[in-house]
């Protein structure tokens, strides 16, 4: 056990628009690595089995569970976290939207969902309400029953059109 | 100031800004340089005795630092539970349930403690194990507990507890009935005598899990005399008088912080894996952290299951005549807050209806099975679930509409629900005619299609003893300070709209501090529904004190005296016209540019608050359900929900709160269950305990407040955040059951239940 627990490997990606090249131990998942190791504590773990969305994050723009991701998957890639999204110091729309909407409680699950919803958003920037509940039906939020989060997406969507049309 | 500027609106809940940034920070984030981490060894039997415990082969792997059993707690207090202390840290020669924890690993690293917990080699002496109710309470059953434990000291709970044979420290003849409670008033049996309509039922109501999306976890650190504690506690002054009991340490030297809280809902109130990380610092001397998985969590608290009988006699005008009900909890192997949860199981099971002559026993049971203790609505759902679909199959049998029904029992404005008890502070009837307006608006057509509504009226706020400090300072702007933790309904952003009404400043200039018990104010508890009204209160008097302070310091800097200095928005208005700030008269009276001023405010059982209970917290909801026959599925068509809330403080987070406890009462109704078989869990995990996900939305939810200002609170308020899931489940089953001619009896409702209902089969366990 201990050959193999000790095993690490080097890896080299870059994090919300930063180029990090770290050694890590072959065991860990990206979870582990982005919270205890570069101290991306934004991601949250909760089922830890790829079915409540909490630790969602997006990696080459597609979204993964980064529970049961592992670390060194990750090498050569570009991973992107809750962190990265206001990373310019202003709040990405969909963040905008959800604190508008009352779209959260505890937050816990908050981050997943914005992550979901931004890999929706760059694939179908108009989506409809049951596209976005189709495509976020994989993240649990135990705390607000849902509807506010559809109507906080609908309603990112809608700026950032705006935003792109110049408007 | 009557003109309310910041009360009332929807204002930006500045946490939710942390929290989308990522930033937030919550205890599963705090891991101070040179934290060990545990890892729970935990029991893989029922009920058995511990004969050895093997840590050699755990104690030589690497990384390795201590592995603490129950032996090595020797002149600590090695149990805790705030109503009965029957829990066992570690397990102390026997194990009570699969997962009970019986070894801690503590190592340098998570993966190094993984590792080491793997490596504990225990050995049992399997014993016979009580894993139903029914079980438990059969003649001669194995005792989960063989020993009685003395009360804990808390006012209200040691009446719950205690027993005149504990107090003489004698032994009294043991059953497993951890604690038993009964009401009645009236001659139950002469009306049942004479009644023109007997109905009866008995039903089932699931175990569930509240699924916190964080789980349990906490990091301790002894050092220098003193427990620091960071955990996902609800109740962190509840926690702090556990922990100075275990290590025989004062309150002040027990430190007890809550940041934010991914999840509560009821399953974080009180005492959980604290003991545990703290027992681990105690022995190795450096911060231990102890997170918890989600299957750990499971095995750490549940909700009560309940088998409920009820009985109800009616005249033939629809009216109650008497109610009787026999509620049985499975409330697992530790007490932890079972007793209350039957308690008030008790209280609400027969609804807020006039009853004249009623009779409840209910019995919180142990088993050999995960330990049961609070969960949104304690006591509520099981008792409403029972309750309302009595009274359903009461409409049936006597030709009534189910609301015309409720409308001839449902009790007035001011009367009594719980004899000598405060009398109902909402207008049920009202609220009642909302809700079946609204479905009535949208209703189906069609024999798949059925509608249910439930009412309940929970004794909510529990005891109260609520503290608040408002610290004015120089520039204006204002630390608030509570007790009152913040795990997502909103009270970070409430209290301090409260501060800024009360104090006439700007809301971006309330800085909200909570939870810490070595720096804050003492709060009893964040549950029941509780700190809009109570904390809420205390903030409204900490800022009338501070106000006091300012005009007896503002007559001693510009003369007259203080009732001279008329209240102001952000300071005082003197004699001579013009408002001076707080922050000036503060500056002045010190003679510097530097002070502050602290206003206190004490909330007990006195004056608005003395009648029990400080408030009845109202659920009035009514659903359609479409039901396919072919599969058993259930849609929910209509979710409708009215919040009898007084006053809305923020009105979008009592309609979130209101529609997320609508959604996790569906989510008891439709979906959830934990099932044991054998020993173990079958689903102790998210994927098998299945949760409401977004493509379960309803098609229609509607969610309005009602505000009628008859709240003892401030501004008229009321508390918010349990009432729509009480008595969710029975307005489900009764839709159900009428889509589909026939009563359902046990929850969750299934497909594969509801088709055999559909089709007369024998139901499954």
């Amino acid at each position: 056990m201990t050959a193999q627990t000790d095993a690490r490997v080097g890896v080299t990606a870059t994090v919300n628009g930063v180029e990090i090249s770290r050694s890590v131990a072959t065991r860990i998942t990206l979870a582990q690595f982005l919270r205890d190791d570069l101290g991306l504590t934004g991601t949250k773990v909760s089922c830890e089995l790829q079915v409540c969305g909490a630790c969602s994050v997006l990696v080459d723009g597609a979204p993964v569970s980064a529970c049961t991701y592992l670390a060194s998957d990750i090498d050569g890639r570009t991973v992107e976290t809750v962190e990265g999204l206001s990373a310019g110091g202003s709040m990405h729309p969909l963040q905008e939207a959800f604190v508008d909407n009352f779209a959260l409680q505890c937050g816990f699950c908050t981050p997943g969902f914005l992550m979901m919803a931004k890999a929706l958003l760059e694939r179908n920037p108009n989506p409809t309400e049951d596209e976005v509940r189709e495509y976020l039906d994989g993240n649990i939020c135990r705390c607000t029953g849902y509807r506010p989060i559809v109507e906080a997406v609908l309603d990112a969507a809608a700026r950032m059109r705006r935003e792109a049309s110049g408007d | 100031m009557t003109d309310r500027h910041v009360v009332g609106q929807a204002v930006r809940r500045r946490d939710l800004l942390e929290k989308v940034t990522g930033k937030a920070v919550y205890t599963v984030d705090v891991v101070p340089s040179g934290t060990l981490h545990a890892k729970v060894v935990r029991s893989t039997h029922a009920h058995a005795h511990i004969v050895n415990i093997e840590t050699s082969a755990a104690l030589a792997s690497p990384g390795v630092v201590a592995v603490v059993t129950a032996k090595d707690l020797h002149g600590l207090f090695p149990r805790f539970g705030h109503i009965v202390p029957d829990h066992c840290i570690l397990a102390i020669d026997k194990v009570r349930y699969y997962g009970e924890p019986v070894a801690l690993v503590v190592a340098e690293g998570v993966a190094a403690a993984d590792d080491g917990a793997q490596l504990v080699d225990i050995e049992y002496d399997e014993l016979p194990a009580v894993m139903t109710a029914e079980d438990a309470l059969a003649e001669n059953a194995p005792l989960v507990h063989e020993e009685a434990y003395r009360a804990s000291s808390d006012e209200s709970f040691a009446a719950m507890a205690a027993t005149p044979d504990d107090e003489r420290g004698g032994t009294v003849e043991r059953d497993n009935v951890a604690h038993e409670v009964t009401l009645e008033w009236g001659d139950v049996d002469a009306a049942f005598a004479g009644a023109h309509t007997v109905v009866e039922g008995e039903v089932h109501y699931p175990m569930l899990y509240a699924y916190a999306m964080e789980p349990y976890n906490a990091i301790a650190h002894f050092h220098d005399g003193t427990l620091h504690v960071v955990s996902t506690a609800q109740h962190p002054y509840m926690v702090r008088t556990d922990l100075a009991r275990i290590f025989g340490l004062p309150l002040a030297r027990v430190r007890v912080e809550v940041p934010y809280v991914g999840g509560g809902y009821g399953s974080k109130s009180y005492t959980k894996v604290e003991p545990l990380a703290a027992v681990g610092s105690w022995v190795t001397g450096r911060p231990v952290k102890l997170v918890l998985d989600v299957e750990e969590s499971i095995y750490t608290t549940r909700a009560d299951a309940a088998d409920v009988k009820v009985r109800s006699a009616f005249d033939e005008n629809g009216r109650i005549l008497a109610r009787e009900f026999d509620i049985v909890l499975d409330s697992g192997a530790y007490a932890d807050n079972s007793p209350l949860v039957i308690a008030k199981a008790v209280n609400r099971c027969f609804g807020p209806y006039r009853v004249p002559n009623l009779r409840v026993r209910g019995r919180s049971v142990y088993t050999n099975t995960s330990p049961a203790s609070s969960y949104r609505g304690f006591g509520a759902p099981q008792g409403s679930f029972a309750g309302e679909l009595n009274l359903d199959q009461a409409a049936d049998r006597l030709g009534l509409d189910p609301v015309e029904l409720r409308l001839r029992n449902l009790v007035d404005v001011g009367e009594e629900v719980l004899r000598g008890k405060r009398g109902i502070d909402a207008d049920l009837k009202a609220d009642l005619r909302m809700v079946s307006e609204s479905l009535r608006r949208d209703a189906h057509v069609g024999e798949s299609y059925g509608v249910g509504v439930g009412c309940s009226a929970s004794d909510a706020g529990a005891f109260p003893v609520s503290t608040a400090a408002v610290r004015l300072q120089t520039d204006g702007s204002v630390v608030l300070s509570s007790g009152s933790t913040e795990m997502g309904q909103g009270s970070r952003s409430a209290l301090a709209q409260i501060a800024a009404e009360e104090l006439g400043v700007e809301l971006a200039d309330v800085y909200v501090s909570q939870s810490d018990t070595g720096s804050g104010p003492y709060e009893r508890t964040t549950g029941a529904s509780r700190t809009t009204t109570l904390v809420g209160l205390a903030v409204q008097r900490a800022c009338a004190d501070a106000r006091a302070k300012i005009a007896e310091m503002a007559a001693e800097v510009f003369g007259g005296s203080a009732v001279d200095y008329e209240p102001a928005p952000g300071g005082v208005r003197g004699p001579d016209g013009p408002v001076v700030g707080f922050g000036e008269v503060i500056m002045r009276w010190f003679g510097a540019n530097a002070g502050e001023v602290t206003g206190i405010g004490l909330v007990r059982r006195d004056g608005a608050t003395q009648k029990m209970p400080p408030f009845w917290e109202i659920g009035m909801v009514g659903v359609e359900v479409c039901v396919d026959r072919e599969t058993g599925a259930v849609d929910v068509e209509q979710l409708v929900t009215v919040a009898d809330v007084g006053f809305a403080i923020n009105p979008r987070a009592v309609e979130g709160q209101d529609l997320g406890a609508a959604t996790q009462g569906l989510g008891g109704a439709l979906f959830e269950e934990l099932v044991y078989d054998g020993p173990q869990l079958l689903n102790p995990n998210i994927v098998e305990y299945r949760v409401p996900r977004m493509g379960d939305l309803p098609a229609k939810i509607d969610t309005m407040i009602a505000e009628r200002r008859d709240g003892v609170g401030p501004y008229g308020a009321k508390g918010a955040g349990e009432g729509a899931l009480n008595p969710m489940a029975p307005a489900v089953a009764s839709a159900v059951g009428r889509a589909i001619g026939r009563w359902p009896t046990r929850l969750p409702l299934t497909p594969e239940r509801v088709w055999r209902l559909v089709n007369d089969l024998p139901p499954v366990s």
